[in-house]
């Protein structure tokens, strides 16, 4: 028998993970570490988390069959992991309870995170604000702009949002800009990464938290009549594609598939789609895939949808693909909008432009396998945010009538 | 020993701490950094850091981020650093490159240090990586006599700052405070006493960035310092002249001789 590959420790994961940070970061990630292998060992802090997933986030997820929408997808029988109805509206919240509480475990007195769609930032300003901890969230600029509502909900949840000016203006920018922030106000000061990326040991830990997705979700498809066939997720970081992937990767006759942003098309250069498009580096604190030019610089990514427009992916996946056990499919800006109608409209379920993704490589592994097949997608975040972006794309805004 | 430590040797042993100038190459061109830096060298810098542009620096504060993203929009390229390096070192000033980790890696550990050797320069300062973070480097540049400087923080325990200290070579970059690069109004308390525990974890030679601004701040660093390292406040003599290099070079020039007074006791 072979080892499991389920919750893989880190620091590294094959060749890649590890820690690429300056030194002056070094005894804050120590600490955070330490405070975690102890949090784990400690069953009153898992307590305290499955308490909070219970009576707070809402847990667990329920799971719905999709017919109408699995019509069209050759047919195949299609199940969706209901994160969409968390508390916050999003996986995320997941894993900041978890880090929220290590952050009181800390002692320590504020929370600082970088948001791109800012579901990240809204779940942080919410743990912080049930948690009594100062809260800053760094957004990129253009961010702030097609994210607006995000924006308010983290203001209103008492957090202070920063727009970031520099670089691309985005997620990338935002991360450096809270590594510059936590440098400076280490001592007090935890950062609450929002993906399954960045330095050791936040990919294990953020998968660790992210977890709960797939332990729940292959107990009710068990109890529904078996596995699935596959195992769908969008990935931007990675962080509920590598929750939902780790309770399955040990079941071998499981296809675990990641849907990553192709945007414009891989061909075109303009996308977000890290491991089929990118090459081996290093970028904020964890060797990976990235999306970099000859020089190592790091290239913008595009995507519609701001939780997956990142050109960097968690260590934990670039291995996953390298060793095989896991696939990732690109799939376009138009391919994730028409599967976010069809959803809309064949189930009454608005799904969030980056679940889309996960909706659209549904209908194409459906239609390759056909009606034999069944499926599990996860359905990361509901689509509320992306309303004015998904009826802008549509020209289905008052007064934009052809 | 390189040119880097055999002159901070000989700079010590005239009883006074170097000074040691960062500018980011390819800022305002390739051409003109290169100017700036041999400026720098005829005003009384001793030693250059000569930066490489990165898309993504996370120690680095507004001015030197503005400064790399302007290079980075011009068309620089990683192999201008060895133009800038020999530059400086055919003005008489040993060079060191101040790079993120990513584009040594992605030009090749080794063809990136065969470059370096080639262009005369004595060895890379690696911000954002830690001795136990890779373990391509270090010996790459031991086999080519290139010397490695780690920085140390405010925040680095005892077992890592033995780690640090014995790991690199030339000196150890004690960063004066928590936070990024970038001017400031006074200098952090703390150092002297980093410096000191730097040298006890057996640091050859230490010396202090982050924040030094003027000359006053580089003649405090310089009484317990081996060198005093100065960026920020030298780029923005550039930043404050966006269209006219002459005045920036001239603003260069009055900031180095105030520092190289600084350093030397003479303000
Ligand atoms: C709903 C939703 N899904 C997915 C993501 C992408 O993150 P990850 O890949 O870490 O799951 C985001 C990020 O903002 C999101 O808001």
């Amino acid at each position: 028998m072979t080892a499991s590959l389920q919750s893989a420790p880190g620091p590294f994961f094959g060749e890649f993970g590890g820690r690429f940070l300056p030194e002056a970061l070094m005894a804050a990630l120590d600490e955070l570490t330490d405070a975690y292998e102890k949090a784990k060992a400690d069953p009153s802090f898992g307590g305290e988390l499955d308490r909070l997933a219970r009576d707070y986030t809402g847990r667990p997820s329920i799971v719905t069959e999709v017919p109408r929408f699995a019509a069209h997808a050759g047919g195949a029988r299609v199940f969706l992991k209901r994160e969409d109805l968390n508390h916050t509206g999003s996986h995320k919240i997941n894993n900041v309870l978890g880090q929220a509480l290590l952050t009181k475990r800390l002692g320590k007195t504020r929370v600082i995170a970088e948001t791109g769609a800012g579901q990240h930032g809204v779940a942080t300003a919410t743990a912080a604000a049930l948690m009594d901890l100062d809260c800053v969230i760094y957004m990129g600029e253009e961010d702030t702009e097609r994210q607006a509502l995000n924006v308010a909900r983290m203001r209103l949840l008492g957090a202070e949002v920063v727009p970031v000016k520099s670089g691309s203006r985005t997620l990338r920018d935002a991360i450096n800009e809270t590594f510059r922030d936590w440098v400076a106000n280490v001592e007090t000061t935890n950062y609450m990464f929002g993906t399954a990326a960045g330095p050791h040991p936040f990919p294990a830990m953020v998968r660790d938290f992210q977890r709960v997705i797939g332990v729940e979700a292959r107990e009710q498809m068990l109890a529904l009549g078996g596995l699935p066939d596959a195992v769908l997720a969008c990935v931007g970081g990675g962080s509920n594609a590598i929750g939902s992937f780790d309770a399955f990767l040990d079941d071998e006759g499981v296809r675990l598939i990641g849907c990553e942003a192709a945007g414009d098309g891989v061909e075109t250069g303009r996308h977000a789609a890290t491991i089929t498009g990118g090459t081996k580096g290093v970028l904020h604190g964890s060797r990976s895939y990235i999306l970099q030019d000859q020089d190592g610089q790091t290239v913008a990514s595009h995507s519609i949808s701001a939780g997956l427009d990142y050109p960097g992916v968690g260590p934990q996946h670039s291995w996953l693909a390298d060793i095989g056990r896991a696939e990732y499919w690109p799939v376009t800006d138009a391919d994730a909008m028409d599967a976010f109608r069809l959803l809309s409209r064949t189930e009454g379920i608005l799904p969030a432009i980056e679940s889309s993704h996960a909706l659209a490589g549904a209908i194409r592994l459906g239609r390759e396998l056909g009606p034999d097949a069944t499926l599990l997608v996860t359905l990361s975040g509901r689509g509320d945010k992306d309303v004015e972006q998904a009826a802008r794309w549509f020209d289905m805004l008052p007064g934009e009538d052809a | 020993m390189t040119a880097l430590a055999e002159r901070l040797d000989q700079i010590k042993a005239e009883g006074r701490a170097a000074l040691i100038g960062y500018l980011p190459v390819g800022y305002p061109t390739v051409e003109g950094s290169v100017r700036a830096m041999q400026t720098m060298i005829e005003a009384g810098v001793d030693i250059v850091e000569v930066g490489l542009p990165y898309s993504d620096p996370v120690l680095d504060g507004p001015t030197i981020q503005h400064a790399a993203e302007r290079a980075l929009a011009g068309g620089s390229r990683v192999s201008d650093v060895f133009t800038a390096v020999k530059g400086c070192v055919d003005a008489g000033a040993p060079a060191v490159v101040m790079s993120y980790w990513n584009p040594i890696l992605q030009y090749g550990v080794e063809r990136f240090a065969d470059d370096l050797v080639a262009a005369g320069g004595s060895g890379a300062i690696l911000p954002d990586i830690t001795p136990d973070a890779d373990v391509t480097w270090l010996p790459t540049a031991r086999e080519r006599d290139l010397d490695t400087v780690f920085l140390v923080a405010l925040t680095t325990t005892a077992e890592r700052m033995a780690l640090t200290c014995t790991a690199g070579s030339g000196f150890v970059y004690a960063a004066a405070l928590m936070g990024v690069t970038g001017e400031r109004s006074s200098m952090g308390g703390g150092v002297q006493d980093l410096v000191a525990r730097a040298r006890e974890a057996g640091a050859p030679r230490v010396c202090v960035g982050l924040g030094v601004t003027t000359g006053e701040h580089a003649a405090q660093v310089a009484e317990y310092a081996d060198g005093v390292i100065v960026g920020s406040a030298l780029v923005r003599c550039l930043t404050d002249h966006p269209d006219d290099l002459e005045a920036g070079l001239e603003a260069l020039r009055a900031k180095t001789t105030e520092l190289a007074r600084g350093v030397r006791g003479e303000l």
